[in-house]
């Protein structure tokens, strides 16, 4: 995502509200020291805390994490990065997750947002300095009491060591440097003095997780705490007409029924109960103005869309003026369906208003969004609103959302109870905030050696952004929309990137690696067909037209390599796909046999360079991730509307990647000393074209839409 | 009102004997460990043993367990149970997590039957748990590192 985009952005929203908070965001980050309250709670022991770190006086160590943990380890690398600097050691720490607060806002999406592949990216100067900032306070007061310079003292294990061989640990330490001021600036390690970051730290969160302890908004419960499932309309937008709930309310069990703005809640202690009572609602619906939605009308429209000019997100050289005059010309159309989240925790949240507060806890991806959004759902004040995020069951995307925050506290108000709301797997697959479909169209103009002098992509899809931060986009630009177009890598003369916002009527969200997603696939099996007509190999065409940028060259160099490349057995190919995403270069290659079924991927290898790696261990997890999301969803999965209604309900229509169907993967990360790239999402946008790429070598066949699975029903 | 033994303890139910053993764990017991990813028996993620058998709990009715013994992440046998924790510890299986304690239930059912599976045991008997997060390789390895554990301290 685009560093400060929608920081600056949103300073003029009106969405929400939560820019308020994000306004007292100056850019640089004041890590003071918290204070107890004088006299406040006199008998409280001393504690020195920052916004990241709390010590108290018997030197127990606390680190906070201020981003979701959805499964992307940010429960770990977080205070990694703390834990560095503080001097401590991680095992011992304890973690909370941060509430919402100005302090949290992520620099680099202007809200406390957890996306775009940017936590360790934005927390990681930052993080180390708060953590250094509180171990220079301790060092400072070990100082202070040896009555000895602080250049002699260092730290290590929580213990602060004079030259002399006396030692402090920091817990007789904090009652003075709690007292003391933060500094004004901190040195930072060298890197060959690092303990934890580049080092395979235990995840934090893994017993709980195994041990079935991990608290999942799923798993919330309150004291008196009702269980809600809620009806609503058929048709995303639909509202309720008319609700007779007389054989709701009879149902042995159900304790309330009450009507939002979204549906019609029923209320028991158990789901089963709720949902059964749900059934039983006779419910009259308008639903609006999606109604008439049918897939190919949808898909029609987005062609008929393509004739707009649309904005000129990248125009390099002459643009396309020459393409006409080109030896050879070039032309390829890709479409990608709409895709649903689908994480395995349904949407839920549980919500109470109790003494003029409400309490939200649940999977939550942008906390100042649910503060604002519930706060404004329910008529309260903000600041009389508090999140509290739990783990999250999956993200990638669809917790970013604030339907079901909203929800949740209307009916806790309306009900006057604590009220847990959970979705059902069919609500939360026929009412998310879906990937946005895409047609793009593809033009390239080749001299008469067959190099590449003109390159044109012009993407036709809905603007996520346009939904949800309205004022970022301006002028028709949706800077999310060029994510993986406008940062081509290829060394090419004219170039020219163009969008065109088309509204479907269908609501769209973020969806993990966004529109890197949609636009590598067409540009990267666009660069592979220009290649095969210029009857050039499809790695040494890349590499030529990747002269002098050294990273992007040598994960294509060294991902063909350990593949293969040129040496693929009897009835298999492989195909190749290269990028540069979230900060990061990465190359895939993808080994693939056709059986009688359709291709079948046996083998994917890919090599990441992301800079400097935190956490080895994860970063190869989060890679490997990323890829079978983008073969699960590539493959299969494909979202259709049928009268305004999602066709798919459940795995049985949308199904996931199983074990038996998973490709070994093999990942090589490309030793670094740059400063960390994005790594949540970059293992997605490559192995769809990589795979198509080998189905086109190995059959001719190219495959120019996706679920790549439906060109071989 | 329905006598059930939950993890070797007794427990009441008196709501509908058609409420699928899911919920009675979650919402009237406060066993949360099983979770509830379809509610059609697709993803595996509310597995639970019923007299040491896999089965999805949110599709099975609490009125068959009457007179059977349900199982859990928290009540497996302590052997199992823990090789299979420190295998998953050890092979850091977990991303989101939200799976893993239905993949352990379906796994502790297959090592305690056969504790060296082939690749090909492993799938067959895991291929019905969905893990959204791909972790199925690190599944795999955990599987044959916690059989070994059992049919080391078998031996």
């Amino acid at each position: 995502m685009k560093k400060h985009l929608l920081q600056d952005k949103l300073e003029s929203s009106a969405r929400r509200g939560f820019m308020k908070s994000t306004s007292a965001l100056s850019g640089a980050l004041v890590i003071g020291f918290n204070l107890p309250a004088a006299g406040a709670k006199a008998a409280e022991a001393p504690m020195l805390t920052n916004a990241w770190v709390k010590v108290d006086g018997k030197g127990a160590v606390t680190l906070i994490c201020h981003r979701s943990e959805m499964g992307q380890g940010v429960y770990t690398s977080m205070p990694m990065l703390v834990a560095e600097e503080l001097d401590v050691p991680l095992s011992s720490v304890k973690i909370e997750m941060a509430p919402s607060a100005p302090v949290y806002i992520n620099a680099m999406l202007g809200g406390q947002i957890t996306g775009g592949s940017t936590s360790v990216r934005d927390a990681w100067t930052k993080l180390r300095e708060a953590g250094a900032s509180a171990r220079t306070v301790l060092v400072g007061a070990a100082a202070d009491t040896w009555k000895v310079p602080a250049s002699e003292c260092t730290a290590a294990n929580g213990v602060v060591m004079h030259k002399s061989g006396k030692k402090l640990a920091y817990g007789a330490l904090v009652a003075k440097a709690s007292t003391m001021k933060a500094p004004e600036k901190v040195a930072l390690k060298d890197p060959k003095d690092w303990k934890i970051i580049g080092k395979n730290k235990a995840r934090l969160d893994t017993p709980a997780k195994v041990y079935g302890k991990a608290q999942y908004g799923i798993d919330v419960k309150k004291p008196g705490m009702l269980i809600a499932s809620l009806a609503q309309a058929p048709v995303i937008g639909g509202k309720v007409v008319k609700v007779n709930d007389a054989k709701a309310k009879a149902l042995k069990g159900v304790v309330s029924v009450v009507q939002i703005p979204d549906g019609v809640a029923v209320l028991a202690k158990d789901f089963y109960t709720a949902k059964k009572g749900r059934d039983l609602l006779e419910i009259e619906w308008d639903n609006g103005p999606g109604a008439n939605l049918d897939n190919l009308e949808i898909e029609a429209a987005l062609r008929t869309a393509s004739v707009n000019a649309g904005a000129i997100m990248r125009k390099d050289g002459a643009g396309i003026a020459d393409m006409d005059k080109a030896a050879s010309k070039i032309e390829a159309e890709y479409e990608l369906p709409f895709l649903a989240h689908a994480t395995l925790e349904p949407v839920n949240c549980t919500a109470e208003i109790i003494n003029g507060e409400c309490h939200v806890t649940g999977p939550i991806q942008f906390q100042q969004g649910a503060q604002y959004g519930v706060a404004a759902g329910v008529g309260m004040p903000p600041e009389k609103v508090f999140i509290h995020t739990t783990f999250l069951g999956g993200g990638y995307g669809r917790k970013l959302e604030l339907d079901f925050q909203i929800q949740a506290a209307q009916i806790a108000k309306a009900v006057g109870k604590p009220v847990k709301l959970l979705w059902t797997r069919e609500d939360d697959m026929m009412h998310d905030f879906y990937r946005p479909l895409s047609l793009h169209q593809m033009a390239a103009g080749l001299d008469a050696a067959g190099n590449v002098t003109t390159f044109h992509s012009k993407l036709i899809s809905p603007s996520v952004t346009a939904r949800a931060f309205p004022p970022v986009v301006q002028n028709g630009k949706d800077p999310f929309m060029a994510e993986g177009s406008e940062n081509l890598t290829y060394k090419i003369p004219n170039i020219v990137v163009e969008n065109v916002i088309h509204d479907t009527g269908i609501r769209v969200g973020y969806w993990r690696s966004v529109s890197n997603a949609l636009n590598a696939f067409a540009v990267e099996s666009f660069i592979d067909e220009i290649a095969l007509a210029a009857k050039k190999d499809p790695v040494a065409f890349r590499m030529d037209m990747l002269k002098g940028d050294a990273r992007s060259q040598n994960v294509l160099k060294l991902a063909t390599e350990k593949a293969g490349w040129g040496k693929a057995a009897t009835g298999r190919a492989l195909g190749v796909a290269q990028m540069e995403c979230y900060g990061t270069h990465s190359a895939v290659v993808a080994e693939v046999s056709m059986t009688k079924d359709g291709p079948k991927v046996h083998k994917v290898t890919a090599v990441v360079d992301c800079g400097i790696v935190v956490h080895p261990d994860q970063a190869h997890a989060q890679i490997e991730s990323g890829i079978l999301l983008g073969f699960s969803s590539g493959m299969k999965n494909s979202i259709t509307f049928k009268n305004g209604v999602v066709e798919q309900t459940n795995f049985d229509n949308y199904p996931l990647l199983r074990m038996s169907e998973t490709p070994v993967v093999d990942i090589t990360f490309v030793s670094s000393s740059a400063s960390p790239g994005g790594l949540g999402e970059v293992g997605v946008p490559l192995i769809m074209p990589a795979i198509a790429n080998a189905v086109a070598t190995l059959t001719g066949k190219r495959v120019r839409k996706l679920p790549l699975m439906s060109a071989f029903a | 009102m329905l006598k059930l033994n939950v993890n070797g303890k007794p427990a009441n139910f008196d709501g509908d004997p058609a409420t699928p053993i899911l919920w009675v764990l979650r919402d009237h017991l406060d066993v949360t460990s099983p979770k509830f990813g379809c509610g059609m028996a697709l993803c595996g993620a509310c597995t639970v043993h019923l007299d040491g058998s896999p089965i999805r709990s949110c599709s099975t009715p609490v009125s068959a367990a009457v007179g059977k013994k349900i199982t859990t992440i928290e009540g497996l046998p302590a052997k199992v149970g823990k090789a299979l924790q420190d295998a998953w510890i050890a092979e850091e299986v977990p991303q989101c997590g939200y799976c893993q304690t239905g993949q352990m239930m379906s796994a502790a059912a297959l090592i305690t039957k056969n504790a060296k599976p082939s690749e090909a045991e492993i799938v067959a008997a895991m291929d019905g748990n969905i893990c959204r997060c791909g972790t199925y390789s690190r599944i795999q390895k955990a599987v044959v590192r916690a059989g070994k554990s059992v049919a080391g301290a078998k031996a």
